[in-house]
Order: C-alpha cells, then sequence, then structure tokens
C-alpha cells in the first residue's frame, strides 16, 4: 500500500480521483452560476452562504484548492516523465490514425485552463479574500455600513462581464475546458479500471458533460455582458 | 511498384543515426512489406552495400519479432497485421515511405531497425507465469471449471504476441497494454489466483523500473495492436493492481 503513489498504476488513479471530484465541483458552480441568470436574490443569498459558511470556506475551500493543485502539479510531473520515456522522437508519425487531438494534448489544454485558472483567480477568488479575511467585511453588503444596501455579488459579476476582452477570454477557456473534458471524463473512468458494458454509455454521457457545462458557462458570461 | 523508402539507419547503439533514401523498382502489390525490404537488401548485398538489418522469425504474424514504425503507424497502416503479413497494395505507386524503429527509451536502437526488446521479457519474468509443479502429480487443467465468457476473455488476453507496437505507438512510451494482457490471461483464470497478488505489484513494478512511460488512454495501442487485445484489460489489471495494494 505504501508505494501505491509511486508506481504509475496508483498516479493514474490518483489523477483519476482529484477529476472526478473537480467534475463534480464543477458541476456545483455551474448550478450556481446559472442562479444568477435565474434570479438575482437568490444568486445573492447563495453566494453569501458560500462565502460565509465555514464548512465551505475552511474545510471544503482548502479540499479543492488542494485538489485543484494536485492535478496540475500531478499532470506536469506526468508529463515530464512520459517525454523522457521517448528521447527520440519519430520523424513521421501519424497520431489521428490512433488517437484524439483532444487525448494527445490534454497538456496543452490543462496549461491553458490554468492560465485561465490564474486570471479567474485574480478576478473573483483574490478580491473576495482580500474583503472577508484582510479587510474583515463578512457582511456581504454593497456598502457594509448601510443594511439597506442590498448584497454584493450579483452586482460585482455584472460588472466583471462588461469589459468584451474578459468576455472572450473567458469564452476560450471554456472551450480549452470543454476539449479537456471531452477526453478526461472517459479517461477517469477507465484509470480507476471502470471499463464494462456501461462504457459506452458512460462515454456518451462524458461527452454531453464535456459540452454542455463549458457551453453553459459561456452562455451565462455572454448572458452577463449584454445583460448590462 | 515505384516507391522511394527512407530507412532508419543506424550503426550501433552510440551512432547517431539518421534516414537514407532508397529507391526500389519492380515491387509487386502482392509482395509482404518485409519481402520488399528482402528485394532491398539483395541489392544492396549485390552493390556491395551494407544490408538493412530488421527483426523478422515466422512471417506469419505470431511470432511479434517484426517491429517497424511505417508511415508513421506501428505495422504500417492496416489493422490487425504484423509488419510481416502487411501487404505492399496498401500502397500506390510512387509512395514515399517512411520506416523508422520502435521508439522507446526502453526500446534502445541495436542496429538500424532492431530495437531491444528484453525489457517486456524482465516484465515476464517478474510474474507473467503460474507455477505448476509438475512433479508427476499434476493435475488436468481441463479438470478444474472455467466460466466460458473467463476462458474466452483470458485467451483474447493470451493471444499477445509482445510485440511492442503498443509502446511504439503510445506518446507516453507505455508497456499498459502489454503488461495488461499479460496480468488479464492470468487473473481471469483459476490456475492464475494463488499468485495473483506478487504477480500483478511485481510485474508493474518492472514496468515502472524499466522506463516505460505512464498511460493517459490516448487508446493509441488498441487501435495499433495485430492482436486487438482491448483498453478492458488496462481496466482489469488497474483493478487488479489496486486490489493488491491494498492486500500488500
Amino acid at each position: 500500500m505504501s508505494g501505491i503513489l509511486n508506481s504509475s498504476i496508483g498516479r493514474k488513479f490518483a489523477m483519476a480521483l482529484s477529476a472526478f471530484f473537480l467534475m463534480i465541483f464543477l458541476v456545483q458552480h455551474f448550478a450556481i452560476n446559472l442562479l444568477s441568470v435565474c434570479n438575482s436574490e437568490t444568486f445573492n443569498e447563495v453566494s453569501h452562504f458560500m462565502g460565509t459558511n465555514w464548512l465551505i470556506q475552511y474545510v471544503m475551500q482548502p479540499i479543492l484548492l488542494i485538489g485543484v493543485l494536485f492535478h496540475f502539479i500531478m499532470g506536469f510531473v506526468l508529463e515530464i516523465k512520459n517525454k523522457g520515456a521517448r528521447k527520440i522522437s519519430y520523424v513521421k508519425n501519424n497520431g489521428n490514425a490512433n488517437s484524439t487531438w483532444m487525448s494527445r494534448n490534454m497538456i496543452y489544454s490543462g496549461l491553458f485552463i490554468l492560465i485561465f485558472l490564474v486570471i479567474h483567480f485574480l478576478d473573483f477568488w483574490f478580491p473576495e479574500i482580500n474583503i472577508k479575511y484582510i479587510q474583515g467585511d463578512t457582511s456581504g453588503l454593497i456598502d457594509p455600513n448601510n443594511a439597506e444596501s442590498g448584497l454584493r455579488y450579483y452586482e460585482e459579476l455584472q460588472h466583471k462581464f462588461v469589459p468584451v476582452w474578459r468576455v472572450a477570454l473567458y469564452c476560450i477557456g471554456f472551450v480549452f475546458l470543454s476539449l479537456h473534458l471531452l477526453h478526461g471524463f472517459s479517461s477517469a473512468f477507465q484509470s480507476v479500471g471502470a471499463n464494462n458494458k456501461y462504457t459506452k454509455g458512460l462515454r456518451g454521457f462524458g461527452k454531453a458533460y464535456a459540452i454542455l457545462i463549458p457551453l453553459g458557462f459561456i452562455i451565462i458570461a455572454l448572458f452577463h455582458h449584454f445583460n448590462q | 511498384m515505384n516507391l522511394t523508402l527512407k530507412i532508419w539507419r543506424q550503426k550501433n547503439a552510440n551512432d547517431k543515426g539518421k534516414l537514407v533514401d532508397y529507391p526500389v523498382s519492380d515491387i509487386s502489390p502482392d509482395m509482404s512489406f518485409l519481402e520488399m525490404l528482402d528485394v532491398l537488401n539483395e541489392d544492396l548485398i549485390n552493390k556491395g552495400e551494407e544490408p538493412i538489418a530488421f527483426d523478422h522469425d515466422c512471417r506469419e504474424g505470431i511470432c511479434g519479432m517484426c517491429s517497424l514504425y511505417i508511415n508513421g503507424e506501428a505495422h504500417g497502416p492496416d489493422r490487425g497485421v504484423t509488419t510481416c503479413q502487411l501487404h505492399m497494395r496498401m500502397f500506390k505507386d510512387g509512395d514515399t515511405i517512411f520506416i523508422e524503429p520502435f521508439r522507446a527509451a526502453a526500446f534502445p536502437v541495436i542496429k538500424d531497425l532492431i530495437v531491444d526488446r528484453t525489457s517486456f521479457d524482465r516484465i515476464q519474468h517478474a510474474g507473467g507465469f503460474i507455477s505448476v509443479n509438475t512433479s508427476g502429480n499434476t493435475i488436468d487443467a481441463n479438470a478444474i471449471p472455467v466460466n466460458k465468457h473467463d476462458a474466452d476473455t483470458a485467451f483474447d488476453a493470451a493471444t499477445c504476441i509482445g510485440c511492442g507496437a503498443c509502446v511504439a505507438s503510445c506518446k507516453n512510451s507505455s508497456a499498459m497494454l502489454f503488461v495488461s494482457a499479460k496480468v488479464s490471461q492470468f487473473a481471469l483464470l483459476p490456475q492464475g489466483q494463488v499468485e495473483a497478488t506478487d504477480r500483478v505489484l511485481n510485474m508493474v513494478k518492472q514496468m515502472d523500473e524499466e522506463g516505460f512511460g505512464n498511460c493517459t488512454n490516448t487508446g493509441a495501442c488498441e487501435v495499433e495492436c495485430p492482436k486487438g487485445i482491448s483498453l478492458e484489460s488496462i481496466a482489469r489489471m488497474n483493478r487488479e493492481y489496486l486490489k493488491a495494494s491494498l492486500k500488500g
């Protein structure tokens, strides 16, 4: 048991587990974002709950950060190891004959997602941490001195999606997320040993997930840009 | 058929190596790819040049000796065949064909198109067997009932000829398909259960030590495997390995 993470299969398994965790988180994030399109008040209330609940802030949030970091670091470690397993490349290699572009370029789609995540954190996460834990304002109000000013989350979201460049950047980021998931979803199941009579159906579900969730995020970003 | 061959020439393991152009003419479409290389080699010998070194043995697709990365694919563009079963009718008159050795750090080039695949032998030695008492008290294998589906699946896995096309095709040079076939053929049968835990742990350990890459489930190995070994084998090995790790 001790050497499991030092083995190629153990690392695969760990990557798959972190992928499952992140894919579940993505659904939860999408559901909350969807609320911003349906009802701004509910979105504000849920956002305030997520931003102030101790279980989410002090337990789930650190686990999520660890999961994200682990997935990226392990991805890069595996890529470096895999590059070392073939020191001389083929002069002619016909990769399209036997595998998809997405499956062969997970590191590049992952890299673009990482760049997107850094921007996303700078846009939303760091300002939140600053307001709540550095300035000490956990009221969630637009004006912390005025209880009538209402919750700030929906207004902040709308404000962020005013610039065209940011909306375009988010759309590109979600396209790369989709490309990553198109291979990653079914790959995670294969890595944990799940390849059976349900695999074909699961692959279909995975493709739907990989297209619909990022597309949903794109639509939400566009909605807020055009609905100012 | 008249063709231009771009063949990897490398004097020995330490030589840098390079692609060399060889025009060949009057090639019959009914020739196998290796027969075409035989024709070229005869021509080279007649001219007093060094013939091209390449691996071959049975020439009927069962020994796993022939290798070659042809036009960017292990065993060439046909499916479910080894290089010896690849026919020249798969190419067109006037084609340029790239012929390279299987590339992987764990498969170092010995000469020209011949690579050292003894890393596969060492993986087999680590656990790809069952221990049977052959001192006169051997139980007939047929005396132990085996579920038909399991027997068929085990047989499918056992058809792996260890050619290394999976490693050559994988962008990570992973040997997971080969090792999983060898693990699966025993894991599915009652005779393989006694050593199941040690087998999978030792074979995977040896595979990692040989310097093969990590599997990222691209599926290229499954497509290029001349014996049609499925990715299900890899999933089975993953389960076996995780189960064995928890036990061990």
